[in-house]
């Protein structure tokens, strides 16, 4: 038993309902430290409402969330961050009139001491996104992929040791996937960073996803490694079954 | 304060309160649809209050009637005033738009002072000095009149929105405009119809009040800033909100003026508005951020 | 690429430094109705730099500045000639009135998630409500105004903001100094970036950990105390205060005007707006004097249509145009 590892992420029985309609009901699972995880599932299985539920934007209902062996649910999204969980949004949010370099900035300022050291951290991690040579632009003038990956390196500034990925290959070319798959990998290795990803680019997820969980109807259905969740039987007949149907 | 005082207030407050209502729904209707507050609102009040003065000193016609050809007129006002002036701040930044309104109001105030002067004004009518008795409880018959005529153009207006095509499409502009567009609504011609319906509504409005009360130029930011106070306790953008904000507004001026002294009107009606933001952020009929 | 030998930034600081120097020379210069015209620019300038903190830089749109302005003037004027206590002193009591009354505004705003048009509309309430309350208030002359004594035997008592107009328009100069300073180092701040990242977007900031409540009331604070300094400036430049004036929403307006002819968000834009709208409004004054209309509300007239044709050309300010013309700047901010 003692040998065990402590998951560094623990969603208990979470569930969260609007107006009557339950959009995430009793999920429980667990993200160990440097693992990458996968969330998967139809639109509307309440993914992104579970990421929203973890990173402290909706209060839960029932249930509970630790991370690192403490309770975050309730606390504010700010502290959330603060305390190591960093994410980011389906619908990119950049800072449109502010530039590349100051959007991922502002990330790196929770963990700085100054703005000097944050522009410098910033600068750091946007060579790693192949972001460095239009860090002068403003976001607004990034296409769709380049804001995709500013939102991912504003969330790594902060300095997470959990980052909640939302979508963040969807509108990429292959090429660009596999890009962004490489360097995803490369910070969990580096930098022991675990990942919880929501994707529906079904490359990317068995290329980097240690488990993957799967929501329909904001239940839980299947769990596990992703060359056995996809053979499951009410996962392709909820999720992939119905892709495959379109 | 004694029963029948107490009732009496209580009445003429809601009397005055529906008149408020309907200048207030302009408000709202203008915020529900074009999503830009009219910051010289109480400038247009002022403006339909010396058009009626206008047609009463002309025509001897009543403003309570008068209320009826000013909204019209107001209502072209609007429609043209959207299509000409405001439809560009549309998508711009709310301090701009701001500005632009507040401009708007500078040169209307100015305009009437220029022309009329800022001497007080008021209409004599016959009935000005008449009263209802129920019992010991009096109640003024102007202010019997102006709310009921108060009353039907708000009913027209609620009747607009519900059976004709044009309100319905207006409706469904308000609560989603990318949709609207999409089924191909002339989102622009809704908006400057809203704007013209909001005018009209501050024009009878307007018109009413004159008939009920003093007036200057100088009374249009007050006014401007009492339809204000009323959405917001109401609900920006409700339109049942508007009509329960202004009596309830109505109510508690009058008994301000009643208990302590009419120049502590707007700090009633102002402490009302921090208690009810206190308490339902999005007014009382507002509906929550989804 | 381009033809000048030094980068942006350094003409910026040459510009700017010619720029001093020459107000820094202008009372020995110009006359002195030139002077006060100055003079005004320069409180402008130093209003909309305090304005243009909370909206430019942190996206909230207040409508009332005038309160805290009011609140300052009152505060310091009546602490001096009701208490004998001066405005080197009375200067921090305004500051702290004003701070107190947006914790206020923020405290409702803010705890009840009042955004947008309702936080506007909640800074318009409040400065009407204190021009009504301060009407009434007896004690403070109401309605009728507020007076400061000018004695001969005062003149001189610069710690008390006694002193002529080469002593006021310094002062001005080194507000309006002064508050480009605290601008552009807060901008150049985590708190500045942080006020940035609430403006763009609130949420995204808030997930990147940014307390985005503190940081609001920040900007609140440090815009409601600079204004407040403003409003000490004004009550004893003027020796006078009347609510009607001083709370009234056309100050308010006043203030907010430059920020937004210039630049909202930009460092210059406020200054470069009210050197613009200051000359601007004497000019039309001189004018219409010219044409012989001096009928009450001729000028409101023409400022009203004027303030509509200025906002429908320049939706984002004169400085971004001026400073690309003039390559004070890079492409960014």
């Amino acid at each position: 038993m003692s040998a065990v590892a402590q998951p560094l992420l623990a969603v208990r029985n979470a569930t969260k309902r609007f107006r009557g309609l339950t959009a995430v009901s009793d999920v429980s699972f667990a993200v160990m430290p440097a693992e990458i995880f996968a969330v998967i599932g139809p639109n509307g299985a309440g993914k992104t409402t579970l990421f929203n539920l973890i990173a402290g934007a909706f209060a839960l209902d029932e249930g509970e969330i630790h991370f690192d062996g403490r309770r975050i649910d309730g606390q504010s999204p700010d502290k959330i961050c603060e305390q190591g969980i960093a994410r980011t949004f389906q619908i990119v949010k950049p800072f449109p009139e502010l530039s590349v370099r100051d959007n991922v900035a502002i990330g790196a300022m929770l963990r700085a001491p100054d703005m000097d050291s944050a522009r410098a951290a910033a600068d750091e991690i946007l060579r790693k996104l192949d972001l460095f040579d239009k860090r002068g632009q403003k976001a607004a003038s990034l296409t769709l992929p380049d804001r995709k990956r500013l939102e991912v390196a504003r969330a790594l500034a902060t300095r997470p040791r959990l980052i909640l990925l939302d979508e963040v290959m969807a509108g990429l070319r292959p090429t660009e996937t596999d890009h962004m798959v490489a360097a995803l990998r490369d910070i969990n290795r580096a930098e022991q960073l675990a990942i919880v990803m929501i994707e529906h680019v079904m490359r990317a997820v068995m290329a980097l996803a240690e488990r993957v969980h799967v929501l329909h109807h904001g239940a839980s259905i299947a769990e596990g490694p992703p060359q056995e969740v996809t053979r499951d039987a009410r996962v392709i007949e909820s999720y992939l079954g119905l892709k495959a149907a379109h | 304060m004694s029963l029948p005082l107490f009732v009496e207030v209580l009445i003429q407050g809601m009397l005055t309160g529906l008149v408020y209502g309907l200048m207030a729904l302009g408000l709202s209707v203008i915020f529900g649809v074009v999503r830009v507050v009219n910051f010289a609102h109480g400038e247009f009040a002022v403006l339909a209050m010396y058009a009626a003065f206008v047609l009463f000193g002309l025509f001897h016609l009543d403003p309570i009637i008068a209320s009826i050809p000013i909204a019209a007129a107001f209502f072209v006002i609007g429609y043209l005033l959207q299509r000409a002036v405001v439809q560009p701040f549309v998508t711009r930044p709310q301090h701009e738009q701001f500005i632009l309104l507040v401009g708007l109001s500078i040169v209307i105030v100015n305009a009437l002072l220029l022309i009329f002067g800022p001497e007080s004004r008021h209409v004599d009518l016959p009935y000005s000095f008449d009263s209802f008795s129920i019992g010991s409880i009096l109640i003024d018959e102007v202010r019997v009149y102006g709310a009921l005529a108060a009353l039907a153009v708000t009913a027209v207006l609620f009747a607009f929105f519900r059976f004709t095509s044009t309100g319905v499409a207006i409706r469904a502009a308000a609560d989603n405009l990318v949709g609207a567009a999409v089924v191909g609504l002339d989102v622009k011609r809704l908006y400057a119809i809203s704007f013209g319906v909001g005018l009209a509504c501050v024009g009878a409005a307007g018109a009413i009040m004159m008939a009920l009360t003093d007036m200057t130029p100088m009374l249009a930011p007050s006014l401007t800033l009492l339809a204000f106070t009323i959405v917001i306790v109401g609900g920006l953008g409700s339109m049942v909100g508007a009509l329960a904000g202004g009596l309830l507004i109505g109510v508690a001026e009058a008994a301000a003026s009643a208990l302590a002294s009419p120049s502590m009107k707007s700090m009633v009606s102002f402490g009302l508005l921090i208690v009810v933001l206190a308490l339902r952020p999005q007014g009382l009929f507002g509906k929550a951020e989804a | 690429m381009s033809a000048s030998p030094a980068s942006p930034g350094a003409r910026q600081t040459v510009a700017l430094a010619l720029f001093g120097l020459a107000l820094v020379a202008a009372p020995f210069v110009v006359d002195r109705y030139i002077l006060s015209i100055i003079l005004l620019c320069l409180i402008g300038a130093y209003l909309g730099q305090a304005w243009n903190i909370l909206m430019g830089f942190c996206g909230l749109l207040s409508l009332g500045h005038a309160l805290y302005l009011g609140l300052g003037a009152y505060g310091a004027a009546a602490l001096y000639v009701k208490f004998g206590i001066g405005p080197w002193l009375g200067v921090f009591v305004a500051m702290a009135l004003a701070v107190a009354a947006s914790f206020v505004i923020g405290w409702l705003g803010f705890r009840f998630r009042i955004e947008g048009v309702y936080f506007s509309l909640l800074t318009i309430a409040f400065a009407e409500s204190a021009r009504i309350g301060f009407d009434n208030w007896a004690w403070l002359g109401g309605a009728a105004g507020f007076f400061l004594p000018v004695r001969a035997e005062d003149f001189g008592q610069y710690w008390n903001l006694r002193g002529g107009p080469f002593f006021f328009y310094y002062l001005a100069l080194a507000l309006a100094a002064g508050g480009l300073f605290v601008s552009a180092r807060l901008r150049a701040s985590k708190l500045g970036h942080a006020w940035l990242a609430i403006r763009e977007d609130a949420q995204a900031a808030r997930a990147l950990g940014v307390n985005v409540t503190r940081a609001r009331f920040m900007a609140l604070f440090v815009s409601a105390a600079m204004t407040a300094v403003g409003g000490v400036y004004l009550a004893f430049w003027g020796n006078n205060i009347f609510p009607g004036q001083i709370f009234d929403m056309a100050h308010s307006i006043d203030i907010m005007l430059g920020p937004i002819v210039g630049g909202v968000g930009t460092l210059f834009g406020p200054i470069v707006g009210s050197f613009l709208l200051v000359p601007l409004g004497e000019a039309l004054i001189e004018a219409l004097r010219a044409l012989g209309l001096n009928a009450p509300g001729a000028k409101a007239l023409v400022y009203g249509f004027l303030l509509m044709g200025i906002i429908a050309a320049a939706p984002s300010g004169v400085w971004p145009w001026l400073a690309r013309r003039l390559r004070l700047q890079d492409r960014e901010q």
